[in-house]
């Protein structure tokens, strides 16, 4: 079990605020992710859920029970942090093992456990190795070794992809949401990267500057942001925001489009603009156009390749159903 | 060519300062070894000029056959091992008191430090007159106040004296060291052991001391060098008596004192050889602890 209730939870650091009260329930099984520009909080938040840092002021309830002033220890939390903070003269074995050791287990059991977490993370052929012999991703597995074999209530995850390359990324995010089908443990994970928030999370919480700007899930965040900085923070490439004229015809302070929403078209459309700068993925193709009447070059992504040369005139027509307006306090209209 | 060129001029440059260090160090050592196996009393008349007389080992069998050779190199090994043990012990302990954040962090660590820029012969002093005098020292006072009798330390305890002044000026050099080897553990480590149940001294077990092996080893091999020749802190409080004759002072009561020069070469070979074991020995924990 792991249902994790924050219940006005507040961190001041000094005099400086930086986690207004805020309230968040995380259902058993879930998996959250916390997401946000650097500084928003959302590793503090972390940090206060796994008691590393101590509350000014609210209450984190664990499965019900008030865990505000629990040490860490207690709280039955794992955590991996985004160094992965291995015990470099440990082997693999005793790294994995060290959480065990320290509840008292037997030998017979502290190995039969470490066993199974190296059988799920491939990592039985480097079991005695040091953490120094062993690659990125392989610590970073070794790092989540050492969080399975407790049994935790629920995972917290601290960027831990961050410090691999690209490559190495993708495959540990498959890993680390293989893990939790199989699990089915509660995991909280932090991220700078909106990527890994949409592909990994069955709940997003987007965070800017301590406060909670919309929780949804990741479709939900896509469908409908409630604001202009979640409207612009999810989705890639970032959603065309336009003001002015052409938002004053939607009776809209701001209208949002996603690049994905809008088609192209060499003879007529909406709007009429010059082709800028284009990427070529071969499975899309990324347009940055400079539209007359409109200040910030547009971005259009149409499937395939499309070849349309620069300086090009073309003719843009956003999908007026999938059109976002948010009025001028940047509030989504309904 | 031209790396070799380069390399033979680099050879060219570095010519005087290796010269230098090797007639500095070869000198005095092929002197040393030479005397030891003369007859060299200058009080009856033996020189250079005159010629030395070749006596073979003689003085070696006699250095090593006198009665105060073996208490000599054992009170050597107790003070060494005594100042390595208090400083090892201390070290940590304070490194890890000063790692924590405190109002006044800089002041306080300028004064920790201040003990090593004392030269050894004024601290020795300072100790002698100031603290362990049994009539005017602060000891003797704080002896008083409780109805107790003071204690003449440097005759009545000399040889754990001699042990608190030295580790007294060498506990800075071991705080240095391992305060900076503290401050570079990853907080993180620390962090991730706390989640994973340890409590604070199976955190300090596990995972300050093992970061720590390193720095340790660097700090008993650095001191163990030293500290086999001190000198000094003997010379100015109890003058060799008491059982605080180490083997550096022997040497230097057969050459000075007894004006036997053969004699005190001999002993100064056996210093080497001493040394360069405990060296040996040290390397080798040290280079099995630096391959980590």
């Amino acid at each position: 079990m792991g249902r994790i209730t924050l219940d006005k939870v507040r961190k001041a650091f000094g005099d400086v605020e930086v986690i207004p009260p805020l309230d968040l329930t995380i259902e058993d099984g879930e998996f959250v992710v916390f997401v946000g520009p650097s500084g928003c909080g959302k590793s503090t938040l972390l940090r206060l859920i796994a008691g590393l840092e101590d509350v000014s002021g609210g209450e984190i309830r664990i499965d019900g029970q008030d865990a505000t002033m629990v040490p860490p220890a207690k709280r039955g939390l794992a955590m991996v942090f985004q160094s992965y903070a291995l015990y470099p003269h440990m082997s693999v074995r005793k790294n994995i093992a060290f959480p065990l050791r320290m509840a008292g287990l037997d030998a017979a059991e502290q190995e039969r456990r470490v066993k199974a977490a190296a059988d799920v993370l491939n990592l039985t052929d480097y079991l005695d190795r040091r953490p120094g012999q062993l690659s990125g991703g392989q610590r970073q597995r070794v790092a989540i070794g050492r969080a399975i074999v407790r049994e935790p209530a629920a995972f917290l995850f601290d960027e831990p992809l961050s410090n691999l390359d690209a490559a190495l990324r993708v495959g540990m995010r498959l890993e680390i949401s293989e893990l939790h089908k199989r699990l089915k443990t509660t995991m909280i994970y932090v991220t700078h990267d909106q990527v890994e928030a949409m592909t990994m999370a069955d709940k997003i919480v987007v965070l800017r500057a301590g406060h909670i700007e919309q929780v949804g899930s990741p479709l939900e965040l896509y469908r409908a942001p409630r604001n202009l900085f979640v409207a612009g923070f999810i989705g890639s490439p970032k959603m065309n925001l336009i003001g002015g004229a052409i938002a004053k015809q939607h009776d809209a302070a701001t209208i949002g489009i996603r690049p994905e929403h809008i088609s192209v078209s060499p003879e007529a459309g909406d709007w009429k603009g010059r082709v800028g700068v284009s990427e070529h993925l071969g499975s899309d193709t990324f347009f940055h156009v400079t539209c007359e009447g409109i200040g910030e070059p547009v971005t259009v992504r149409v499937g395939g390749e499309v070849d349309l040369s620069y300086g090009q005139t073309v003719w843009l027509t956003p999908d007026a159903n999938q059109l976002h307006r948010f009025d001028d306090k940047g509030l989504r209209i309904a | 060519m031209a790396t070799q060129h380069s390399r033979s001029a680099a050879r060219l440059m570095m010519a005087p300062a290796v010269i230098l260090l090797l007639g500095w160090m070869l000198v005095p050592l092929t002197m040393t070894l030479w005397f030891s196996f003369t007859r060299y009393l200058p009080m009856r008349g033996d020189s250079i000029e005159r010629g030395l007389e070749w006596v073979g080992f003689e003085n070696y069998v006699r250095f090593i056959g006198s009665s105060s050779f073996w208490p000599s190199v054992q009170a050597t090994l107790m003070i060494v091992g005594g100042v390595l043990l208090i400083t090892v012990v201390l070290g940590v302990l304070l490194a890890i008191l000063l790692d924590q954040p405190m109002w006044g962090q800089g002041i306080v660590r300028i004064l920790v430090i201040a003990p090593f820029f004392v030269m050894p012969t004024v601290s020795a002093l300072v100790w002698k007159n100031m603290m362990m005098d049994p009539v005017n020292g602060m000891f003797s006072y704080i002896w008083r106040f409780f109805g107790a009798d003071p204690v003449s330390w440097l005759s009545d305890a000399s040889v754990p004296s001699i042990i608190l002044i030295v580790s007294w000026q060498w506990l800075p050099f071991a705080t240095l060291i391992l305060l900076t080897a503290i401050q570079s553990l990853d907080s993180e480590q620390l962090e991730a052991a706390e989640m994973d149940g340890a409590p604070v001294l199976a955190r300090f077990w596990f995972i300050v001391l093992p970061h720590l092996g390193r720095a340790i080893t660097i700090v008993i091999l650095i001191q163990t060098i030293f500290l086999l020749s001190i000198f000094a802190e003997i010379f100015v409080t109890t003058g060799g008596s008491f059982g605080t004759r180490t083997l550096t002072y022997l040497i230097f009561q057969r050459v000075v004192d007894s004006q036997n020069i053969g004699l005190g070469s001999a002993g100064g070979v056996y210093a080497i050889i001493l040394a360069n074991i405990v060296a040996i020995f040290l390397m080798r924990i040290v280079g099995k602890n630096l391959d980590r």
